[in-house]
């Protein structure tokens, strides 16, 4: 029987563009701890910022002023939690959840620590080290 | 939901909190069509029992009510499962097992423009599934592998019969496996960061 065929498809644009601040130079590590600061936040963008992989952290206990759901999140995050987990946990969907995170950022509440996102010019020592973790598997 | 209630609040289990020196998080997207086993592989290597993230999707309904002006609406809730692997101390691999349909993908902030690569899992029974989605990675530039789940019903293909027709430059690995398995899901995440790797030294191919 001869499967059916597809036919091959090229990038429309050019490769994304590398995530927010700029990349160093070919072969130079990514600076993991890059982090978000979203305060004063603008309608739009403090929601961009926030990835479903990003790691989200309590800085604090919740305050008496904390909302039900606020304080549920800092709760959870008292060790690092994605914010796809978080949503998870707190059956909201992500963009609730962006929003309620966003608020808690702002508040200084919680601290987000950024995920490494494809580059342009991939980052070896990284892709080696997730290699190295997949074989202890 | 009552968010007070904190001795029910469903949270992660002991043993599923990521150590407070988690850093940084990397993902890759699994995606495939409906029924190929996307959840399957992600509950075979993940060290949490896999989660779902749902988002809402609001749609303009398109039908007989447009004669009378009506802006009726459909909410459609997607949902998408997950599954978790620490690296190291520092560093946190996330995979998600996605919808084939590009609609979907907006849901979800740079799903796949910040994922490392993407796993199209196919089934050789509905190979012409896999083709969109394929295309779509291609056109978005996302680098990806191609793991044939092998159900034992489906017809076996060589593998260069599939690549003829899935139409894959000759570097694009293509594999088989069997996503219930730990070992094999965990061989084709191994190939697709081998893959990601290897652009890494020649640079992308033009």
């Amino acid at each position: 029987m001869t499967p059916p065929r597809r036919q091959r498809r090229y990038p429309r644009h050019e490769p994304p563009p590398p995530g927010p601040g700029k990349q160093g130079k070919q072969g130079e590590a990514k600076n993991p701890e890059r982090l978000y600061v979203v305060a004063g936040a603008d309608e739009d963008g403090a929601r961009a910022a926030l990835d479903l992989v990003t790691l989200i952290v309590a800085r604090a206990d919740p305050p008496p002023s904390a909302t039900p759901e606020q304080a549920a999140l800092l709760r959870l995050c008292t060790a690092p939690l994605s914010v796809a987990e978080l949503s998870a946990y707190l059956n909201l969907p992500f963009s609730a959840m962006t929003v309620l995170i966003t608020e808690l950022i702002t508040a200084e509440l919680v601290q987000a620590r950024a995920p490494i996102v494809r580059q342009a010019v991939p980052d070896r020592s990284l892709l080696e080290a997730v290699m190295h973790g997949l074989q202890r598997l | 939901m009552d968010f007070n209630g904190s001795d029910t609040l469903p949270g992660p289990r002991t043993g599923d909190h990521l150590p407070h020196t988690a850093q940084a998080a990397v993902k890759i997207v699994i995606v495939g069509g409906f029924g190929v086993g996307k959840t399957t592989m992600v509950g075979s290597v993940s060290e949490i029992r896999p989660l779902t993230t749902e988002e809402t999707m609001t749609q303009a309904g398109i039908g007989v009510d447009d004669n009378y002006g009506s802006e009726s609406k459909t909410a459609t809730t997607v949902a998408m499962d997950f599954g978790r692997i620490s690296i190291t101390d520092q560093l946190v691999l996330y995979l998600f097992g996605t919808p084939g349909q590009e609609r979907f993908w907006f849901l979800w902030n740079g799903l796949f423009e910040g994922a490392l690569g993407a796993v199209v899992l196919a089934d050789t029974r509905r190979l012409e599934v896999s083709f969109d989605v394929i295309g779509r990675l291609e056109e978005r530039g996302v680098p990806f592998v191609v793991a044939v789940n092998s159900f034992p019903d489906a017809p076996r293909h060589p593998v260069r019969e599939l690549r003829t027709a899935l139409d894959l430059a000759e570097e694009i690995p293509i594999v088989e496996c069997d996503a219930r398995r730990r070992a094999s899901s965990r061989d084709v995440l191994m190939t697709l960061v081998r893959f990601l790797h290897s652009l890494a030294v020649t640079g992308p191919p033009r």
